[in-house]
């Protein structure tokens, strides 16, 4: 078997100059259920798929509520997200109990992504092995930044994180130009189409697997579930994936992609397709 | 009167005896302790060399503050050019009274906390308000620790929604506002004539610039006239809003004094008459 001799620790590059460590780590985010987030000029919504373990099980939490101003959705390991979720709680509450401020949201994600670069430079220990979508409204409006465990922070207008992600972003790079008018209904119904898109075949949105949250201007951060969010899977003409029953099937990234596939040059490729999207 | 002071305040020793200066003389050190590793560790029992007050006015468009130049060493004047008033940010002013080596712990303290504000951030942010709740928040960490920086501040400035802000903080970690501040011995002799002119918000209305800088400015002159701890030479901060400019003016003169009543005043260690 093709034994990778670069990938024993987070500290050590390989040849062509990569990181397989932190590359493995960004692909356990694929392992996780899709993600979704998007902004408006006054709100930011986040859209994620929960999954149960088993039929008669709870579904796994995926939207944390950080303070009234901001939350996260994750995808990958949620025990790693507790932790930065509650790293990011401490950070609000001492923000608030300091300055009588809000934490400020870009802080908040360069605090985080710190906390992830420091644990890429050293061994014996693992990057983490989650993705959040950081949605926030501060004094400069409504922010959305994607944090990924290689400690990179970026900002977006839409994006998605997790399971075929990729036909979520596909989706929000046809309407992106729309988001900044939309009213906080329509921007919820961008978010749930866009996770309608990243289901798997004879799956469907319903209200134990969905899980909506919004910020903005005048909303503290809400996030709807279960009976809650029934209000607005109404809001879609259909609830399962078009795709299921339809012809554009072959979409690469639909393959119940990446599960066993920690070849690195396949795992790179996915990750720089990744990275366009928001260059 | 026997004008010498070291008898004042002493109780008559035909009435209560020869005085006990052990009771004068005593110390909380523990004499008995000869090397420094056995001394216990002491907290500030007292201010050292100290700012005296400082003052503030709300007017109808802003602020204006204004603190003296000089640092005392107990009755010795050690200091003549000491600024007590000081920006931090684009947004804030902070004008401290008492202890002088604390008020420069304090100035460090918000150097380090404009740099740690500004890193990596796109603009400022860092308002009056939230300054305020920093230094509560300090003061009443020291005063918790039994161990308080021995001042009291006001933070004036504008606000996270660019209104004028105005705040008074003790050596306690108490905070609390009025259209007029004081600290120290402005608390007895300025804000009395400061009230004169703004008792409530509404009077804040009708105070224009002009009349709310005179105002201070004969206020400082009071204060050098009575407080033996003052100066003629001291620091006007003016807080407009319409401008939104905070303007810092040093080394400002008391004006218009009179002085001629002194050559009639006896006693008080002037050899009587």
């Amino acid at each position: 078997m093709f034994r990778n001799n670069y990938d024993n620790d987070a500290t050590t590059f390989s040849p062509t100059g990569r990181i397989f460590q932190i590359e493995y780590a960004v692909e356990a985010i694929k392992q996780g259920s899709a993600a979704v987030g998007l902004v408006s000029k006054n709100h930011v919504v986040l859209a994620a798929l929960k999954r149960n373990a088993e039929e008669l099980g709870s579904y796994q939490k995926k939207i944390i509520r950080v303070d009234n101003h901001m939350g996260v959705a994750l995808a990958g390991l949620a025990p790693d997200a507790r932790i930065l979720s509650n790293y990011l709680r401490q950070q609000a509450m001492s923000s608030q109990m300091v300055f009588n401020r809000p934490l400020n949201i870009q802080k908040a994600v360069n605090s985080i992504a710190d906390k992830a670069q420091t644990n890429t430079q050293s061994a014996g220990g693992r990057p983490y092995g989650v993705g959040l979508l950081i949605a926030g409204f501060d004094e400069s409006g409504p922010h959305l930044f994607e944090f990924l465990p290689s400690g990179s922070a970026l900002e977006y207008v839409a994006t998605a994180i997790g399971a075929r992600s990729q036909a979520a972003k596909t989706f929000f790079e046809r309407k992106f130009e729309e988001f900044p008018d939309a009213s906080k209904e329509q921007l919820i119904e961008y978010a749930l189409t866009a996770l309608r898109d990243t289901l798997a075949q004879d799956k469907e949105l319903t209200s134990a697997n969905t899980t909506v949250a919004v910020v903005g201007k005048d909303d503290a951060f809400t996030v709807y579930d279960d009976e809650e969010v029934e209000q607005w899977l109404s809001l879609l003409d259909t609830l399962s994936n078009n795709r299921s029953t339809g012809a554009d099937n072959d979409d690469e990234d639909d393959d119940e992609d990446d599960e066993q596939n920690d070849q690195p040059t396949e795992a790179s490729e996915s990750t720089s397709a990744a990275m366009e999207v928001d260059a | 009167m026997n004008h010498d002071p070291f008898h004042w305040g002493r109780p008559s020793t035909k009435t209560y005896g020869e005085y006990n200066y052990l009771i004068s003389n005593a110390s909380n050190v523990d004499r008995s302790v000869k090397s420094n590793s056995e001394f216990p560790k002491m907290h500030t029992q007292q201010p050292m060399i100290t700012g005296t007050s400082v003052i503030a006015i709300k007017y109808k468009d802003g602020i204006i503050m204004a603190a003296d130049h000089m640092g005392s060493y107990g009755s010795l004047m050690k200091l003549e050019d000491l600024k007590r008033i000081i920006q931090v940010g684009d947004d804030a002013v902070v004008g401290i009274s008492g202890d002088i080596s604390d008020f420069q712990y304090l100035e460090r303290l918000l150097d380090d906390l404009q740099i740690e504000d500004a890193y990596d951030m796109d603009q400022e942010h860092l308002k009056a308000n939230h300054l305020s709740e920093y230094l509560t928040r300090v003061m009443y960490n020291r005063r918790t620790k039994m161990n308080p920086l021995w001042n009291a501040i006001i933070v004036a400035g504008f606000d996270d929604k660019d209104e004028p802000y105005l705040k008074h903080i003790d050596l306690l970690g108490v905070s609390y506002t009025s259209p007029t501040l004081a600290t120290g011995f402005g608390n007895h002799l300025a804000i009395p004539l400061l009230r004169k002119k703004v008792e409530t918000e509404d009077d804040v209305k009708k105070l224009s610039k002009e009349d709310a800088i005179q105002t201070i400015k004969d206020c400082m002159k009071v204060l050098f006239y009575r407080d033996a701890r003052s100066w003629n030479k001291y620091s006007l901060c003016v807080i407009e809003k319409s401008t939104k400019s905070i303007s810092l003016e040093h080394e400002v003169q008391v004006e218009n004094m009179k002085w001629d009543f002194a050559q009639h005043i006896t006693g008080y260690g002037v050899p009587q008459l």
